[in-house]
């Protein structure tokens, strides 16, 4: 059955071909139906692998399928095939589960739209380009999903065309990315020239004996990946094109920059394991990165004013701990985490997708207030993906999130401790954009009489996420975890290859110990502390956020201003690289290279008609002019 | 395989010209039109007989069609195909149909000539890619120069006597010096027969002399930096099917041109040249992508991003590995098809708005959405996007340069993020924004003739990004012959002729 594989990815293709090519004729309605339906059939096809995976034995639960042979030159060879086993379908589930929904909430949100037919075609095409990422068996055909999902992007953000800051957030989210593509065909190249293969299989059975630990090539390889993996997942220093991708229709933030295509540098780096296994040093990196940016990311978040930015920002930082997790070798929490970020940020999205349909497009947390009387549904829904977000015990990000700080207490306190920052700044930022929104007085009292709740395609699905918010955690619950057995077997080879490389206790074997409830009860507390914390400073005590603004003086202003990185990046890359095209096409190539041309021309006309003097017509001349050069020859015969 | 034993190739060649002569004698634009493009077709649906009774697997030349010609001179007709022309002689064929539908309107003046040209130049360019023999070689090469030379300088823009000039008497500076190197392997092997002539063993000075010869004149057509500045003045003023054809196949002269002649007859001088070549090759693809991030108009943004394309052509065939020189192959071919669409949808814009600066425009998306939709399809192949034809080529170029040197691919590898940048500029400029014109809130979107035009391209892209192999498998064995060739240690070695 594993050969109907391909079905998964048929679906969506279908859908994008058929809405493309004839959707304005089908009308709303067909296409409204058919978008979702091709998503869902996906997600059967999924669910139903899934199911057989779990009836066979773990060791048999990898299998490839080959579609057909893609290209062969000289030796290289790659095919296009899929990879079903434990960590694929499991993104595959989440992919088109989420996908899913967001595609029904969108049915409602864009209802008005006169492109509805294109955002869904837009839609149907990131789903198979992201599943064609989760489910490739080899670098070369991920690389296809991997900028498939970047065109997608580019697309979605730039939906809006018309606004100029959609059409350049968008152009700017698929060069950013372009960058982090760099390292990855770069590092493919050094993968296929050291391995001779590019299936996954082939390179992580023969990475431990070609390379070995600590080996040069290896150690370029996977930070090479690591520079892929900050693009597509907006890690430092990559990360600026996430924030302006909120540009773009509010269910494609949850879909793409929340859900789905962001987390696609964290499965890369998993599903690398063996790679990042034997470079502990890289893997180290992308701890380093995952925390830095954890921490960086949330102090922006708790700045921002604009609903939909609070949450980009708290995305990055998310993802950061997924980065943290992957880094230390816990990689199925990274995955777990993942799932359940999916879920809670995906509901946060659509929730404040529904805030802004029910305010006409309002997105500013200062203009809004006492949200909770007009929009009841929103509001609770909201709420339960705030505590998760937040880390609130028992619901499903405070697992998540747990898991990942005890590995990394276990690598290195001091990432414990950033990490554990961050939580606190989570709880306090996710609090905040529910008191101000949703609590207190309504302070712009036009904008609050319109308010109202959105239509039942969107308030349904939110209720649904907020259920897998809330419950999604307990697939991975202390001591038991259900996912961490799941994954295991995939991951089991990059413990092998971290035990070669010397750093066994990388591997995300540690022995559970007490430390790990003392722990645990530090999170919760500190998720809790966050929380009330919030309370105090946005409903109890309103001025006290000015205060401590102002007590801080210049470094206030530097986090509002997000550190001048856009800034920083403009004047330091962008620009020149413009004035230097600019100097190249001006200067050098028209008076350097073309004026040089131009010049052997004058100098070849000159020499012309200088020449043309000498054919005067007088043929006494032409005459002694033979006598001289006859002479002159016989001369230089002679003497030669 | 040639069920019907006739000469496929002399007719595919003779066909478009004897169609030019015959044009001349009818009466009618319409009748004319519809001549040209009658010729065309038959002309691609003949080549495209190549392809189905293609011998697979096979290294050597097919449908070979050999018979003295000068006999005092050793000169002879001598003809063949093998997986290195076999497409670009097939993306020649299909383009020049797809230029006769693209000209149904918009041409004003001197209809007649300009059909007769086109005609003149398919049969020119047929020639170049299947003669075997030098001098048959260059009487096609010079055949291809004057066709153009009119083109340009007759229907092209207010500085096309500039440009129609720079171009001839760029090419011809070149082809001057690479009849002297033929001359001279004459006199070394006393045949103009390429196949014969790559038996021999050339002192290695004689061997770089004569490569500068020639390769000069393949690196003025390629346009290899720093002989490239005539291109962007021949786009610009160039009509649009000229620009097509130009950056569709004519510059592919060049490329194929080193393939054909330069690796096989001068091996080692190939070999010594390889650091020079490449870091030209390095310059054109990031140079030439910067430049065309700085153009104000989109035809010579399209045509310095030629430049920057050809540079990954040539970066692959100076990989000097079968994978190298397939990969470069088959990007010739993308090349031709994305650069070509291009073109194309520069002119449809360009019949709609008579002008191509980018500040003209803005929010044309809305405005002309199938048109929109097309351009950024043609954009991300431009752009190397994987699944489509850019890609593949582009990827085994510079894993193919990654084997000869890691640094070629790592230079390679950025021109591709400037790729993205100078067309996701274009798209932003041209389509994306409001639409604050007046003058473009009335242009209609793409009339069905224009879309057929672009039809075959675009799916085209479809096909070479996700079948690659359908193409590779006829390209292989003549790269991998191209190899052997370059590696030969003694003469004794050949290329199977199949009589």
């Amino acid at each position: 059955m594993f050969e109907y594989a391909w079905l998964m990815l048929a679906f969506p293709a279908l859908g994008t071909l058929i809405i493309a090519l004839f959707g304005t004729r089908l009308g709303k309605r067909v296409v409204g139906v058919l978008a979702p339906a091709m998503v869902a059939l996906s997600f059967g096809v999924a669910v139903w692998l899934f199911v057989t995976l779990l009836g066979l034995p773990a060791e048999e639960r990898s299998h490839e399928v080959t579609l057909w042979q893609w290209m062969a030159t000289g030796s290289f060879k790659v095919d296009v095939a899929l990879l079903i086993d434990q960590l694929s379908i499991t993104m595959a589930l989440v992919v088109t589960g989420v996908g899913f929904l967001i595609h029904v909430y969108s049915v409602g949100y864009m209802h008005d739209d006169a492109r509805f037919p294109r955002f869904f075609a837009f839609l149907n095409f990131f789903i198979l380009m992201m599943l064609t990422l989760v489910l490739a068996n080899n670098y070369l055909l991920l690389y296809v999903g991997w900028e498939g999902v970047g065109l997608a992007s580019y697309l979605l953000i730039g939906f809006w065309f018309e606004k100029p800051s959609a059409a350049d957030a968008g152009k700017k989210a698929f060069l950013v990315n372009r960058i982090g593509d760099f390292g990855l065909a770069l590092a493919i190249m050094f993968i296929w020239t050291g391995l001779g293969s590019l299936q996954f299989t082939q390179v992580f059975s023969r990475a431990p004996e070609v390379w070995g630990a600590g080996n040069a090539t290896v150690k370029i390889v996977t930070m090479l990946l690591l520079l892929a993996a900050t693009g597509k997942s907006a890690q430092l220093p990559l990360y600026v094109w996430l924030p302006d991708a909120m540009e773009g229709p509010t269910p494609v933030s949850a879909l793409i920059h929340a859900a789905t295509m962001v987390t696609a540098g964290v499965y890369m780096t998993a599903r690398s394991a063996v790679l990042f296994g034997l470079a502990p040093t890289s893997a180290m990196w992308v701890a380093v990165i995952g925390a830095v940016t954890a921490l960086y990311a949330a102090s922006i978040a708790l700045t921002q004013v604009d609903l939909k930015r609070i949450l980009a920002y708290s995305t990055i930082s998310q993802l950061g701990y997924m980065f943290l997790a992957v880094g230390v070798g816990a990689y199925a929490s990274g995955i777990f985490h993942l799932a359940t970020h999916a879920f809670f940020k995906a509901l946060l999205f659509l929730a404040a997708g529904s805030v802004m349909h029910g305010l006409h497009g309002e997105l500013d947390i200062r203009k809004m207030g006492n949200l909770r009387a007009k929009m009841p549904t929103t509001y609770w829904t909201f709420l339960v993906g705030a505590a998760a977000l937040a880390g609130i015990p028992l619901l499903s990000g405070f697992f998540s999130k747990d898991e990942i700080l005890w590995y990394a207490w276990q690598k290195s306190p001091v990432l414990w401790l950033i990490g554990l920052t961050t939580a606190a700044l989570t709880a306090i930022y996710s609090f905040r954009a529910v008191f101000v929104p949703f609590w207190g007085q309504e302070r712009d009292k036009k904008l609050h009489h319109h308010a109202h709740e959105s239509p039942k395609a969107m308030t349904v699905p939110l209720v649904i996420l907020a259920i897998g918010a809330a419950l999604a955690g307990y697939i991975g619950l202390p001591r038991l975890s259900l996912i961490e057995h799941w994954l295991e077997p995939v991951f089991h080879g990059s413990e092998t290859a971290a035990a070669v490389a010397g750093s066994a206790e990388a591997a995300a074997t540690a022995a559970h110990s007490p430390i790990e409830w003392v722990l645990l009860g530090v999170s919760a507390l500190v998720a809790l502390g966050g929380a009330y914390l919030a309370y105090r400073a946005y409903v109890v005590n309103t001025d006290w956020p000015k205060r401590v603004r102002e007590s801080l003086g210049w470094f206030a202003r530097l986090v509002e201003n997000k550190y001048y990185v856009d800034e920083a990046y403009t004047a330091i890359i962008v620009q020149p690289l413009k004035d230097i095209a600019g100097w190249f096409a001006r200067t050098v190539d028209q008076r350097g290279i073309d004026g040089a041309v131009n010049g052997v021309a004058s100098v070849t006309g000159w020499v012309g008609a200088q020449a043309r003097k000498l054919q005067t017509g007088l043929v006494g001349l032409y005459a002694l002019s033979i006598l001289f050069g006859a002479v002159a020859l016989l001369a230089w015969l002679v003497v030669r | 395989m040639n069920p019907l034993n006739i000469p496929l190739l002399s007719i595919i060649t003779f066909l478009p010209i004897a169609g030019a002569l015959v044009l001349l004698l009818l009466p009618g634009a319409k009748l004319q039109k519809w001549w040209a493009l009658l010729v065309s077709l038959v002309t691609f649906a003949i080549s495209c007989l190549l392809w189905v009774w293609w011998r697979a697997g096979e290294a050597g030349m097919q449908f070979v069609e050999r018979f003295d010609w000068v006999p005092q001179f050793k000169i002879q007709y001598f003809l063949g195909v093998d997986g290195l022309s076999l497409l670009l002689v097939l993306l020649t064929t299909l383009l020049t149909v797809l230029v006769l539908l693209f000209s149904w309107e918009g041409i004003e003046k001197r209809l007649k000539s300009y059909l007769f040209l086109m005609l003149l130049l398919e049969g020119g360019m047929i020639g170049v890619f299947l003669a075997l023999d030098l001098v048959l070689f260059y009487v096609f090469w010079e055949l291809t120069l004057i066709p153009m030379y009119f083109l340009i300088g007759v229907w092209g823009g207010p500085r096309r006597i500039y440009a129609a000039l720079k171009f001839f008497l760029y090419t011809l500076t070149g082809s001057a010096l690479m009849l002297v190197g033929i001359i001279v392997l004459y006199f070394q092997g006393g045949t103009f027969d390429l196949l014969a002539l790559q038996k021999l063993n050339l002192a290695p000075n004689l061997q770089l002399w004569l490569f500068l010869a020639f390769g000069l004149a393949f690196a003025i057509k390629v346009p290899l930096f720093p002989f490239h500045t005539w291109l962007p003045d021949a786009h610009v003023e160039a009509p649009t099917g000229g620009s097509v054809i130009l950056a569709g196949v004519l510059l592919k002269m060049g490329t194929y041109g080193f393939v054909r002649f330069c690796l096989p007859l001068f091996p080692q001088a190939s070999k010594t040249l390889v650091p020079w070549i490449a870091t030209l090759a390095l310059i054109g693809i990031i140079y030439g992508a910067l430049v065309a991030l700085a153009q104000k108009d989109l035809k010579s943004l399209v045509a310095y991003s030629s430049v920057a394309h050809l540079g990954f052509v040539m970066l692959g065939v100076f990989a000097l590995s079968a994978q190298g020189i397939a990969g470069a192959t088959l990007q010739m071919i993308n090349h031709g098809l994305s650069t070509g669409a291009l073109f194309l949808m520069v002119g449809m814009l360009y019949n709609r708005r008579h002008t191509r600066l980018l500040a003209d425009f803005g929010g044309l998306w809305k405005q002309i959405p199938i048109y929109g939709f097309l351009f950024l399809i043609v954009a991300m192949s431009s752009a190397g996007l994987p699944g489509l034809n850019g890609f593949v080529g582009e990827f085994n170029i510079l894993l193919a340069a990654f084997q000869a040197n890691k640094v070629f691919a790592v230079f390679g590898t950025f021109g591709i993020i400037l790729a993205a940048w100078y067309l996701l500029r274009a798209v932003r400029e041209m389509l994306h924004g409001p639409l604050t014109k007046p003058e473009n809130a009335a242009i209609p979107d793409l009339k069905v003739r224009e879309v057929l035009t672009l039809a075959p391209l675009v799916i085209l892209f479809f096909v070479i990004g996700l079948f690659p192999n359908l193409f590779f498998d006829k390209i292989n064995p003549s790269a991998q012959a191209v190899v052997d060739a370059l590696n030969r240690q003694n003469p004794a070695v050949s290329i199977v002729v199949d009589k």
